[in-house]
């Protein structure tokens, strides 16, 4: 997939940061990474009523924890050598998609072992807090939301429970000398933000397209090192009672070709859709 | 019977739609679980508490003022302490935010500072005095769950627009609160909001989407998908990834799986191939129109209504024949 810098208005100083940390200016990142069925893909509701029936679906990483994980990575490009460590959740196939974050470029990985993810993300804040807390992350990325749940809470929960700034669902960043400034996009404005580091930031898609893994990184993938622990799950509150499909939208019509059909178009949503 | 917490969020000093829609869901939430009263916090700039009579026209009984000079925008961190700090002293039974840029932020540091349960976008809920079950779409709308929350308070934010307004007018009465933290200490500082293009609708409340695809060749023919949104009158205009990715379109006018999320009365899909990941973003719309000259594109599948043939030659009647339309009205 092509990348194009300049539609993404990301930018990295030129001048490496100084005073970040004991290390210099290297940044040491934490890119927090979830499991989630390819979003191309059919699939059924399980026995159970509550979860989606998983035989025969591919999985991969949620998108916007892709756009994090590139964003780590050109951090680290601009501001070498420091380090990328992907984070996941999860139960056995969790390392399959560690070792697809580091054939994109990821350094290292922590597999938290819970089998099954629970649905409160309360939940994995706790795990993921205690496991990053003290750690000495100048930076932990999360994905804006994940394309599973839909939820969009586990960052910031994260952020709290670790009592560290936290801007969420950035389009823009720029670090220089320990502070951050970033941009979200709110409903018709844009909101500049600062912060100091270490922070906790969610990642939207204007920042940075994923890049595809590559040979000689799928080739590395396999030296590269999972640390494996049990994850040390937060409270839960909340359970999914039931998962559905919504109701198929009633069969549409051709109402004709060209500009001929538009007169039948507006009498349609006239009187019948009753939208003009 | 239990009071009902709702976060109003203001811009510019005006309540939001979105704040109202807060209010509405909590006073149905209050009538429906025994009658309590509804309690409904404004943070701004010294004046802001002049939005108080608009919520209580959508049923707040109480309406918190916190205001401060240097709260004229949005602190994460001083909005999670000081609504942390009213829901920790009350009984609540639930609270209420937008899942808008600002309550997406703000209701999950609450959840996690309180420790309760938050049931995050939802678009329907039902409350009894044990648990809170809500409708959430997820698999980017592929699915819908139905989550419950057994914490108390239950945190819910709600999506935009899914919450019919309704008026419930009462005189409410103001409390005035102080931030909960000095607003000078905070670490997370918004240092400006840049407002995109004055009057411009924003593509969560129209009413009428009219959204382009690469079938528009060029950034310059634009102006026909702009032309069709100003005959409607109430329209914002959207686009596919394709589009803003070569930068016909600013990138927040991308709906979609990695976009925005959209639900108007009607949407207008003008040279746009319908792939699931467009559709993921739009096809909650309660009408959807398509332009396109493939008669096989997929868009096809979800559109009510669909005109198969060359955009250029279908736009300019189609943009005459709306306002003719908007102007017998
Ligand atoms: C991870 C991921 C996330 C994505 N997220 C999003 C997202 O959020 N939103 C999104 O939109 N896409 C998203 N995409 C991209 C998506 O897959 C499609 O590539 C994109 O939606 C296609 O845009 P389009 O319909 O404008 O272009 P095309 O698919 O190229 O379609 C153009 C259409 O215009 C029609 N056309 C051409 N000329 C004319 C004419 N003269 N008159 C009438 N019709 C004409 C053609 O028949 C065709 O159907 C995502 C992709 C990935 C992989
Ligand atoms: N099981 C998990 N393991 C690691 N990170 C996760 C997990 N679940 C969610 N996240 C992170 O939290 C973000 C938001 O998820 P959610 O709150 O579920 O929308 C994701 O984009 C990930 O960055």
């Amino acid at each position: 997939m092509a990348m194009n810098l300049s539609r993404h208005y990301f930018y990295a100083p030129a001048n490496p940061p100084t005073n970040l940390s004991e290390r210099g200016s290297q940044l040491k990142i934490a890119v927090c990474i979830r499991r989630v069925p390819d979003t191309e893909m059919r699939f059924a509701i399980a026995a159970d009523g509550k979860s989606v029936d998983s035989s025969g679906l591919k999985f991969d990483i949620s998108d916007f924890d892709g756009y994090a994980l590139e964003l780590a990575l050109r951090l680290n490009e601009k501001q070498s050598p420091g380090e990328v460590v992907a984070v996941s959740v999860g139960g056995d196939a969790t390392p399959e998609i560690l070792r697809k974050a580091f054939s994109i470029g990821a350094d290292r990985g922590i597999h938290l072992v819970s089998d099954p993810v629970p649905a409160d993300g309360f939940a994995i804040a706790g795990a993921l807090a205690a496991e990053l807390q003290g750690q000495g992350f100048d930076l932990i990325l999360f994905g804006r939301v994940a394309t599973d749940t839909g939820n969009g809470t586990v960052g910031p929960m994260t952020a709290e429970l670790l009592g560290l700034p936290c801007v969420t669902a950035i389009s823009y960043l720029e670090i220089s000398a320990g502070k951050g400034t970033a941009h979200r996009e709110l409903e018709g404005a844009t909101e500049i933000v600062t912060f100091p580091l270490p922070a906790v930031l969610t990642i939207d898609e204007g920042i940075a397209r994923a890049r595809l893994p590559t040979l000689k990184g799928i080739m590395a993938a396999k030296k590269k090192p999972i640390d494996t622990r049990p994850a040390v799950l937060g409270p839960s509150a909340l359970t999914i009672e039931r998962l559905e499909f919504p109701p198929e939208r009633a069969a549409g019509r051709i109402v004709g070709e060209g500009a001929d059909a538009v007169p039948e178009l507006i009498r349609l949503l006239r009187t019948e859709a009753k939208v003009l | 019977m239990a009071n009902i917490f709702a976060f109003a969020e203001c811009r510019g000093g005006q309540p939001r739609k979105v704040a109202l829609e807060a209010v509405t869901a909590a006073r149905n939430a209050a009538d429906a679980s025994g009658g309590g009263e509804v309690h409904a916090m404004v943070i701004g700039a010294p004046g802001i508490q002049s939005v108080a009579a608009e919520l209580g026209k959508y049923g707040a009984d109480v309406v918190v003022v916190v205001e401060h000079a240097a709260l004229a925008h949005y602190s994460p961190e001083v909005a999670t302490a000081t609504v942390s700090a009213r829901l920790a002293g009350g009984s609540y039974r639930a609270a209420f935010f937008s899942a808008s840029a600002e309550g997406k932020d703000l209701a999950p540091r609450v959840a996690a500072r309180l420790r309760t349960g938050l049931a995050s976008d939802i678009t329907a809920f039902e409350l009894t005095a044990e648990v809170l079950t809500a409708q959430h779409p997820a698999y980017i709308g592929k699915a819908i769950a139905t989550v419950r929350l057994t914490g108390k308070p239950a945190l819910v934010s709600l999506r935009p627009g899914a919450m019919a307004l309704a008026e419930a007018p009462r005189n409410p009465r103001i409390e005035t609160a102080a931030p909960a933290m000095d607003p000078a200490a905070a670490r997370v500082v918004v240092s400006a909001v840049e407002q995109r293009g004055a009057a411009k609708l924003d593509l969560g409340e129209a009413p009428v989407i009219v959204s382009g695809g690469r079938g528009l060749k060029e950034a310059a023919n634009f102006k026909l998908v702009e032309d069709l949104a100003a005959a409607f009158g109430n329209a914002a205009v959207g686009a596919t990834r394709a589009v803003t990715d070569d930068g016909w379109r600013p990138a927040t006018d991308q709906i979609g799986q990695t976009g925005r999320m959209v639900s108007p009365q009607l949407y207008v899909a003008v040279g746009i191939s319908g792939a699931i990941q467009h559709l993921a973003g739009m096809r909650a719309s309660r009408v959807i129109v398509a332009i396109n000259r493939d008669k096989d594109a997929p868009i096809f599948k979800v559109a009510d209504y669909g005109i198969v043939g060359d955009l250029f030659e279908v736009l300019p009647s189609l943009i005459e024949a709306v306002r003719k339309a908007r102007a017998e009205e």
